[in-house]
């Protein structure tokens, strides 16, 4: 078998996982563990998980893992490391974490080159408190608290984050966004993410746009295409920011 | 990083408030500081931001108070031994942090000046963030609350919130004031293990050695609990490690209680005030006593209990709205309760002087023996 089905740095004991089914967050999971397994790192690592869906993560891994506030694992995680230089230090969160509660500390962290990783998952929407507008939610998006959907003349456009974080970026940071349409390449994205930490070259943040059929409300083909189609030609796959 | 020695022999000096806090957390072996600008605090990063490289130990301007808080996390579960400093609306945004710390058992020393509240108010003074220091935040208040009345206080303070984080693994603040920060006194600094206080080493709890899942199990935290009985099962062992740790932790101030008709209760720089009083009122043969409660979290409930079981009346002055009257009251709690006599000279966000709170504690002595005295010739 050329590829395993499950990450080795996966923890066994914890799987199955806790995530809906049809969910992104196990791929973008199989990812990052298919990049650690392949640089050997996980001795190394310390994975901090956001609140939202991605506090599920908090046992995923046989990673020393912290669960931490809405919002807050960048600046956890940037402490770690400050005081800990040799850590691989992973912060994990969704949109809401990365671009709403939490931004100030993703455009801060990239401000001074913070050699953290960020990965923040995608989905379009505000997920475990019961699928409100997220500040990713597409134009004409229907959630709970857009029930007409989306109206961006009230409510804005959705935010491009690492194309926000890309303007500013300082030399030696790495930005780029995968999708879990395509797992192998997002793990190549990951190992390039996480190699550009142990050169010491700076901030690395991995955008992955992932699917919520629980909150989209959408069964497997249309979950599909709302990810294909809609979320992949608003947010453009590839990289933004590497050297 | 190494820590090395900032003080050796015993060294008398004059000093700001501010400074003496960074020269006790160099002293007790804080390894790296966190901080956002917010006045009357500033001068804590200044200093040390001075003094860090000199020592080896490590600064971080950050982009808030959150994320000064979340860093200290990190830094600390990453095994160093971190710290912030803020105030105000500072102290607001650092119950998050505080409220993680509580939950992980986290050392999180937190230095608090207070200024004026609510809202931006004043840089200046107030003690209006007694209850945001004891009781802030999610919980239940698992945090030990320190109130200096000097500057030596805050230096002994400041190494002991340090000592008993670590020892007892709840967040530890010590909360002085503006009018503390901005003030010179003498001090004299020392290192804590020649005075025999004992400083635990910092150990990680993320990052251990060995791989995870082969060598060892990985270390999972976790705050985010499924259901109702996981919290309360998390939970109730913190909480009663925290009533059993409460007597050791409790410490107070007192004096002329044996045969006082009127005990002065105020903390920090208040409490300083009200001894000044005490001290001019018993020259004046005036039976007054005073009561310094150096801890206000936990409250030491026994020691105010004994020393109003003696003398039920007491006059409570604080810069702030009635917040410790409050604490008295919860400490004092039951039948007591009903049978103290509370005076109070709430004066919030307004520093207090000797001079007036003699002035109140002599109204309220001359009117008790008027009241006895009209009760007799009725």
């Amino acid at each position: 078998m050329s590829e395993r089905s499950m990450p080795l740095s996966w923890r066994k004991e914890t799987k199955p996982h806790k995530f809906c089914p049809g969910c992104g967050h196990g791929l973008v999971l199989k990812a990052l563990g298919m990049a650690v397994d392949s640089l050997d790192i996980a001795e190394k690592v310390v994975f901090g998980c956001d609140i939202g869906c991605s506090l599920l993560a908090w046992d995923f891994f046989d990673f020393d893992t912290v669960q931490t506030h809405h919002g807050r694992v960048v600046p956890f995680i940037v402490g770690a490391k400050r005081v800990r230089p040799n850590l691989v230090g992973i912060a994990y969160m969704g949109d809401g974490g990365a671009y709403a509660i939490g931004v100030q500390h993703l455009v801060n962290a990239t401000m001074r080159n913070d050699r953290i990783m960020v990965i923040i998952v995608n989905n379009t929407v505000y997920a475990m408190t019961g699928g409100q507008m997220a500040p990713t939610s597409l134009p004409g998006q229907v959630t709970e608290t857009t029930p007409k959907g989306r109206e961006p003349f009230r409510e804005g456009y959705p935010l491009r984050g690492p194309e926000m974080i890309a303007s500013f970026a300082p030399e030696g940071a790495y930005i780029a966004r995968g999708t879990v349409s395509r797992v192998r390449p997002l793990s190549h994205v990951m190992e390039r993410a996480l190699k550009n930490l142990l050169d010491d070259r700076g901030i690395s943040v991995v955008e992955v746009l992932s699917t919520c059929p629980t909150n989209w409300r959408t069964d497997a083909e249309d979950t599909w295409k709302y990810l294909e189609k809609e979320m992949t030609d608003y947010f453009p796959v590839g990289e933004l920011v590497s050297s | 990083m190494n820590n090395g020695k900032p003080i050796n022999e015993e060294r008398q000096v004059f000093m700001y408030g501010n400074e003496v806090v960074v020269w006790a957390a160099l002293a007790a072996g804080a390894e790296f500081l966190f901080g956002y600008p917010i006045t009357p605090q500033n001068e804590i990063m200044h200093y040390w931001s001075h003094l860090a490289p000199r020592y080896d130990r490590g600064f971080l301007q950050t982009e808030d108070e959150l994320s000064a808080g979340f860093a200290t996390l990190g830094g600390i579960m990453a095994g160093a031994c971190c710290f912030s400093a803020t105030s105000g609306p500072g102290t607001v945004l650092f119950q998050e942090p505080l409220s993680m710390a509580e939950m992980m058992r986290i050392p999180l020393v937190l230095i608090v000046q207070q200024r004026g509240g609510p809202s931006t108010a004043t840089v200046i003074y107030s003690q209006q963030e007694v209850f945001l220091t004891a009781f802030g935040g999610n919980g239940e208040g698992l945090r030990i609350v320190y109130s200096p009345g000097s500057h030596q206080e805050m230096y002994d303070l400041t190494i002991k919130a340090f000592a008993n984080a670590w020892e007892y693994r709840f967040p530890a603040l010590v909360l002085g004031d503006g009018y503390q920060a901005q003030m010179r006194e003498p001090v004299t600094l020392y290192d804590p293990p020649r005075r025999g206080i004992i400083l635990k080493p910092p150990s990680p709890l993320v990052g251990l050695e060995g791989v995870p899942g082969k060598e060892r199990e990985p270390a999972h935290w976790r705050n985010a609990f499924s259901v109702e009985e996981e919290l309360y099962d998390a939970l109730k062992p913190i909480i009663d490690d925290f009533h059993w740790a409460a007597p050791t932790l409790t410490q107070k101030e007192e004096g002329f209680i044996e045969d006082a008709e009127l005990i002065v209760v105020a903390h920090g720089i208040v409490g300083r005030s009200a001894e000044a009083a005490v001290r001019e009122l018993r020259k004046e043969g005036m039976p007054v006593g005073f009561f310094r409660p150096i801890t206000l979290r936990p409250f030491p409930d026994n020691d105010i209990k004994k020393v109003l079981h003696a003398c039920p009346r007491l006059l409570v002055a604080e810069s702030a709205q009635g917040q410790l009257a409050k604490l008295i009251r919860i400490a004092v709690g039951g039948e007591l309760e009903h049978s103290i006599e509370m005076y109070t000279y709430f004066r919030p966000g307004l520093g207090i002087t000797s001079e007036e709170i003699m002035r109140e504690a002599k109204s309220v002595i001359n009117r008790k023996r008027e009241e006895s005295l009209s009760a007799v010739l009725l």
